[in-house]
């Protein structure tokens, strides 16, 4: 804790070294690193270049971003603290929440909230319920997404059907975006995938998302928050919330925001996610 | 129809169909090379790519990802490839049972389908994979289907964990084939358009001297054709031997058109020589009796002045008589000696004042050295008949030649004037009695020189065109007795 407050004071003459020592060599007491899950459209390095840049400028330090192929990493990155933030779904918060601080909620439409997307490719036009893919192929996300595996699972499991045999076959993407790839391009019959994620693809990339269909939309649950581990200093914990929270008041961050299909950050609080602690309190151990 | 077609033509078109064919040819085996050769790329870099796939694929397959399968087979297709280049048309994962475990086109086959039965070909092909061996690619191309296979086992630590199916379409090949023709056609047109005009021109130059020789063979008999100088002097091939033999035959036919000629001449000079020397005779016999007779009475008959006026002018007929008779008889004269370089040189002086008289100019050569065993009278009497012909033909200040030599044994008297052109119908006559191509004389010259050289065996020539007129007598030396 010394050393960090003596880094803290040391701040300015930190900034003049750092920036060249952070990403080939990066001092983990230094840098502040967050990790990224495909909760929203990961892949664009070059937004996430552009957003490291101004959250550098406004923390006043260096920003590493890790990006991993599946949510599970990144839990497991911040459960051994080599990270201090994290973009996760809320699934994965609920069950760590012990391990984790609720950072800020993104803002969507107007509130905290996003749902799960049925999606069938658009040559279906039978489908209207998740019973019409029984002995189909479909496609998760991961299995650690709330809107890309639990939501789905849920459902099975209140309509009383057997999650584990109502599939003929099923398999993960990994990403959101990958199960609307494989819906759209007819490798699986069905998936499900984050509402939000299918909203701003609309935008970015409609010919993919016109070849699916939207069947059904889950009830709302708490949108993928930013978290920080529950050893994050304090005042780390508060500047990083200020500036995702004041993301709207400046330009810059109102541009990456538009580029995040957001309207900002919210402070959020645990109860926004209870939803999906009832419904994974409800579906049977995995 | 076409054997009757000329070698003007028939030769280009030969060595045109043959540049065709070798044009063809070249092009159908570079053509068939490039098939085979892109058969064995597609095989090699087909079975290089099942490798590297299948490989990849393993661990997405022990760990059931099936994304990731998709992913992998999926890859090659993201980049848009160039034309031409080897792709696989579909690529099919199958798991341990022969079911899809994922494909690129998953509409056709689904996860979990079967994909024999979508698919009669694929049924084939898992008929015919135990036939080989079941841990390398292996290519299946057979006849009645429309794709080729290429199925590579996805294997970890030898445990078949499924295979790798992918499809090419016949199509590549028929595309890229085509692209071959085309390439092929290209290069077959360009040589053609290159080569055809050679072969053309060279085809026309080979039956050039062919058709002309045809062309002059079809003159002979009805006249004998000139040979065009340019053939006169050809190759030693067979063409040219063919014209060097052609020319021997025209030579030939000359040399015997000559001769017939000649011979109808001197049988009808020999006729006449016979007919006159007998008329000659006939004149002769009773010219003498008349002779004495006018004699005897000059001598011992009346003196009266008209009888002896009557008398003389019948010994003067008579005598002149007797003068034509004898020059048309060329009478053994008795021997005379060899004839000398001072003989040819009296001659000489004994034509010079006709030549002078026309202003005419003699040029004159005389070889004769040593005295040459021809009767001396006779070789002057020749040669004054000739040059006096020689110097009457000229124009006024003409010019005249004369050489006389001896040589191989013979004597050569040789004339040249540059009188008219004598024409051929005057030629054939011009050694007959009382023939003259002039208003004076008796015409009885050339008759007498050609009975003389006719006795002496020597020969006659004469030969005149628009320049000049020669003569040539060749006169066999005598043996010394």
């Amino acid at each position: 804790m010394r050393i960090r407050h003596l880094d803290c004071a040391l701040g300015v003459l930190f900034l003049l070294i750092a920036d060249a020592a952070a990403v080939d060599n990066p001092v983990p007491q230094t840098v502040v690193r967050i990790g990224v899950t495909p909760v929203f459209l990961d892949h664009q390095t070059a937004f996430l270049d552009d957003w490291r840049e101004y959250l550098e400028t406004r923390l006043q330090k260096p920003v590493v971003f890790k990006q991993r192929s599946n949510y599970r990493e990144i839990m497991e990155l911040l459960q051994a603290e080599e990270l201090d933030f994290a973009w996760i779904c809320g699934y994965p918060f609920i069950r760590f929440r012990q391990d984790l601080r609720l950072l800020a909620v993104p803002i969507y439409q107007g509130e905290p909230l996003y749902q799960s997307y049925l999606i069938v490719p658009d040559t279906d036009t039978d489908t209207g319920s998740i019973l019409g893919l029984r002995d189909k192929i479909f496609a998760y996300s991961d299995p650690d997404s709330n809107s890309g595996y639990l939501v789905p699972q849920f459902q099975l499991h209140a309509l009383g059907e057997d999650q584990s045999n109502f599939f003929r076959r099923s398999f993960f993407t990994w990403a959101h975006q990958k199960v609307v790839e494989a819906v759209a391009r007819g490798v699986a019959d069905g998936g499900a995938v984050d509402g939000y994620v299918w909203d701003t693809l609309a935008k970015v990339n409609p010919e993919l998302t016109s070849r699916t269909r939207i069947v059904t939309k889950s009830e709302k649950f708490g949108f993928p928050p930013f978290v920080a581990r529950r050893s994050v200093d304090d005042r780390e914990f508060r500047r990083m919330k200020d500036v995702l929270t004041g993301m709207p008041n400046d330009a810059t961050g109102r541009a990456l925001l538009q580029r995040l299909n957001l309207d900002g950050f919210g402070q959020g609080n645990d109860r926004l996610f209870d939803g999906i602690a009832e419904i994974f309190e409800a579906v049977p151990v995995r | 129809m076409l054997s009757n077609l000329s070698l003007r033509y028939k030769v280009p078109i030969r060595i045109s169909l043959l540049i065709l064919i070798v044009a063809l040819a070249v092009t159908v085996s570079l053509l068939a090379r490039s098939y085979l050769m892109f058969k064995q790329d597609l095989f090699v870099s087909s079975e290089n790519m099942g490798r590297i796939v299948a490989s990849t694929l393993t661990e997405a397959l022990l760990h059931d990802d099936v994304w990731k399968a998709y992913e992998i087979i999926n890859a090659p297709f993201r980049v848009d490839s160039k034309e031409g280049a080897l792709q696989a048309d579909t690529v099919i994962v199958l798991d341990k049972s022969e079911r899809v475990y994922v494909s690129t086109a998953p509409r056709e086959y689904p996860i979990l389908s079967d994909p024999a039965l979508k698919d009669d070909e694929i049924a084939i092909v898992q008929r015919e994979l135990p036939q080989h061996d079941p841990a390398s690619p292996v290519m299946i191309e057979m006849s009645g289907l429309g794709n080729i296979y290429v199925v590579t086992p996805i294997d970890s630590d030898g445990v078949l964990l499924g295979r790798l199916v992918m499809l090419y379409s016949h199509e590549i090949y028929i595309d890229r084939f085509l692209s071959f023709v085309r390439q092929a056609a290209m290069t077959a047109a360009l040589i053609i358009v290159l080569l055809l005009p050679f072969g053309v021109y060279w085809g026309q130059r080979t039956a050039a001297p062919l058709v002309e020789l045809s062309k002059s063979m079809g003159q002979v008999g009805s006249s004998i054709p000139q040979i065009p100088d340019s053939r006169i002097l050809t190759d030693g091939d067979e063409i040219g031997q063919l014209w060097a033999q052609f020319q021997r035959m025209i030579e030939q036919l000359r040399e015997k058109e000559a001769l017939e000629k000649q011979m109808v001449v001197s049988d009808r000079l020999a006729a006449i020589g016979r007919f006159t020397a007998g008329i000659a005779h006939e004149i002769n016999n009773p010219l003498g009796g008349l002779l004495n007779a006018t004699n005897t009475l000059q001598t011992h008959g009346a003196q009266d002045p008209l009888t002896s006026k009557t008398v003389s002018l019948l010994e003067r007929g008579l005598l002149q008589i007797k003068a034509t008779v004898g020059a048309l008889l060329v009478e053994a004269k008795p021997e005379t000696h060899p004839v000398t370089r001072q003989d040819i040189e009296d001659t000489r002086t004994l034509v010079m004042p006709a030549a002078q008289k026309k202003s005419a100019t003699l040029d004159w050569v005389n070889r004769i050295r040593q005295p040459a065993n021809v009767p001396s009278t006779y070789v002057r009497q020749i040669l004054i008949n000739l040059l006096l012909n020689s110097i009457d033909a000229v124009p006024e200040y003409g010019s005249i030649s004369c050489e006389i030599s001896t040589t191989d044994g013979v004597l050569r008297i040789t004339t040249y004037n540059e009188g008219e052109k004598i024409n051929n119908n005057d030629l054939e006559h011009l050694f007959e009695p009382f023939v003259s191509g002039r208003e004076s004389g008796r015409g009885l010259g050339l008759w007498v020189t050609y009975q003389i050289v006719n006795t002496l065996n020597g020969s006659i020539e004469v030969s005149s065109d628009e320049d000049d007129t020669h003569f040539v007598v060749t006169l066999p030396l005598r043996q010394a007795a």
